[in-house]
């Protein structure tokens, strides 16, 4: 009997996209980013994210072992999850702690809520939080062309000047793979392409974030406080990487939105407000654990169904 | 086993208030930051609790069913205001560093818990060993939890430096409040499994039936519990 034959149940059409698939299109989605960051802050930025890389996924290898789970390392989620944590990463930081740091994202923040799709946080996210913690004077002391500098939000919250096309290229102090807005959106529009990402989360955090500066900011309107602020920090790096995370983000249209405009008020508050320069990865591991309540409210109407309301209103 | 030494080691290890029963986790966590403050907070824990159980007991046919409750804080905040004061004056940098969880042993549930579930219905000395038993269960727990994130987070134990600070850096997070939550965590997680070891050999150390009053009828997880008591007061198999 040929395949045109063959009986089954639905579905009938799938999709070539497996988990391996999508997480090498992020992958090469951050491959600029990476680059950009090897370049700028050396051959310590190659051995900081291989080794972060190689700590995550030897990480989730043993977890397997050791509970007698079938090894999931061959689906490239772990090695995104250590490529998005190194890029987190000042340059300078210790291996060691970025070796801790990789095994606090894949065993405590993944692995024991259920492993991939079970997480509630974002694993490199929950880790780079975990590191500044723990370790908050390696996590904040950056250097670049071999001097510490402050990063550039560090400087405007000091009052200096910055220069924000050098902040668009990537020419300046920070993590290894937040400098650089224009290889972060590289990336992005790739992955926009290639239908990985959609636009909803991205743009409702940008743009809550872009009106909650200019509102509080207390710079008014001036491009060039807005663009620093913009390209400042993780904020890039986050909305189309982190944010748009498939297992910590909510599954509803609306809920997305909503998702991002949670991001966005938590930047803005954190930065403005807060007692550090920098908050993307807070406020995105923040909105992170209201997800659940964010999709029990934006659940979409399925077609035909009357609302509870509307339909005591008719009965009457 | 001898009755006394069985109630120590129900409180020790069989029914550890914290690894076991998971009692008393508000000073657990906040006050463990090093083993000196965990010791303690365990040690004036359990002197409260013998004491209590003592009192509680010698008075348990005097106390009115109706006003148990009242009469058993009264007890125990008279010994709390008493272990406070002696704190202050002789330990005066422990009492500041443990701060107001010394006068909140007196809402401690490992001590209404024992005097409700077990010096309220015994004699005078097994509930003496009860308190005992518990208390250095909770003091042992805490002390634990304060090693761990001691030696973690400033690599100090006991207040001596044992990791040098030349080579390692100092895990800041376990002296702050995650840290006490991912200790106690894998603590329990040992605990578990030292258990489910002990089970396979065939030497079960009793599942914990989390039952801390004995009294269905008047108890908040009377809902939800799966180990209710028939009126014969043995715990149906499940």
């Amino acid at each position: 009997m040929s395949d045109f034959y063959h009986v089954s149940s639905s579905p009938h059409v799938r999709a070539k996209d497996t988990t391996g698939r999508i997480m090498l299109y992020v992958i090469i989605g951050l491959l600029p980013t990476s680059l950009f960051g090897i370049y700028n802050f050396g051959y310590k930025a190659l051995i900081l994210i291989l080794v972060t890389i190689a700590s995550c996924v030897a990480s989730e290898w043993v977890f397997n072992k050791i509970v007698h789970k079938k090894n999931t390392i061959g689906d490239l989620s772990a090695v995104v999850t250590g490529l998005l944590l190194a890029l987190n990463l000042p340059a300078t930081l210790p291996w060691w702690q970025a070796v801790l740091g990789g095994v606090f994202a894949i065993v405590v923040v993944k692995m024991l809520f259920g492993g991939l799709g079970q997480n509630f946080m974002n694993p490199a996210l929950g880790a780079r939080c975990f590191l500044l913690i723990a370790f908050a004077a390696n996590m904040t002391s950056f250097e670049i062309n071999a001097y510490t500098g402050a990063t550039p939000l560090a400087a405007m919250r000091a009052g200096e000047a910055v220069n924000a096309m050098d902040m668009l290229i990537g020419r300046t102090a920070g993590t290894i793979g937040e400098t650089s807005a224009i290889a972060i959106l590289i990336g992005a529009i790739f992955l926009i392409l290639m239908g990985v990402i959609d636009l909803r989360i991205p743009a409702s955090y940008i743009i809550t974030f872009v009106i909650f500066i200019l509102l509080f900011g207390g710079y008014g309107f001036d491009i060039n406080y807005v663009t620093a602020q913009l390209c400042g920090g993780g904020l890039m790096l986050g909305a189309f990487f982190m944010a748009t995370d498939y297992v910590t983000s909510p599954i509803t249209p609306r809920g997305q939105i909503l998702f991002g405009i949670c991001c966005g008020i938590f930047t803005g508050l954190f930065r403005c407000f807060g007692a550090n320069a920098e908050g993307v990865s807070f406020a995105i591991i923040l909105s992170n654990i209201l997800v659940p309540l964010i999709e029990k409210y934006t659940v979409p109407r399925a077609f035909g169904q009357v609302k509870e309301s509307k339909k005591a209103e008719g009965g009457k | 086993m001898n009755k006394y030494l069985e109630r120590l080691y129900n409180g020790l290890i069989k029914e550890n208030p914290t690894f076991v029963l998971m009692l008393g986790m508000c000073p657990t966590l906040a006050v463990t930051s090093s083993a000196i403050n965990g010791l303690g907070m365990g040690l004036s824990t359990t002197v409260v609790l013998v004491f209590s159980n003592l009192l509680i007991s010698a008075f348990r046919k005097v106390i009115p069913d109706g006003v148990r409750m009242p009469a058993f804080i009264v007890v125990v905040a008279s010994l709390v205001t008493v272990v406070q004061f002696i704190m202050q004056a002789y330990t005066p940098s422990l009492s500041d560093s443990l701060g107001v969880y010394i006068p909140l042993i007196v809402v401690n549930c490992i001590i209404l818990g024992r005097a409700e579930s077990y010096a309220s219905k015994n004699p005078v000395l097994p509930s003496i060993f009860d308190g005992l038993g518990m208390g250095l269960g909770f003091t042992v727990g805490l002390t634990l939890i304060g090693l761990f994130r001691e030696l973690l987070g400033a690599g100090q134990i006991f207040g001596f430096q044992v990791l040098s600070l030349s080579w390692f850096t100092p895990i800041t997070i376990f002296v702050m409040a995650p840290g006490a939550f991912l200790v106690l965590a894998c603590l329990v997680a040992v605990m578990n499994i030292v258990r489910k070891k002990m089970d396979a050999k065939g030497k079960p150390l009793a599942a914990p039936t989390g039952c801390i009053t004995g009294d269905c009828a008047g108890c908040g997880m009377s809902a939800t519990c799966t180990g209710k008591r028939t009126a014969d007061h043995t715990v149906k198999t499940e």
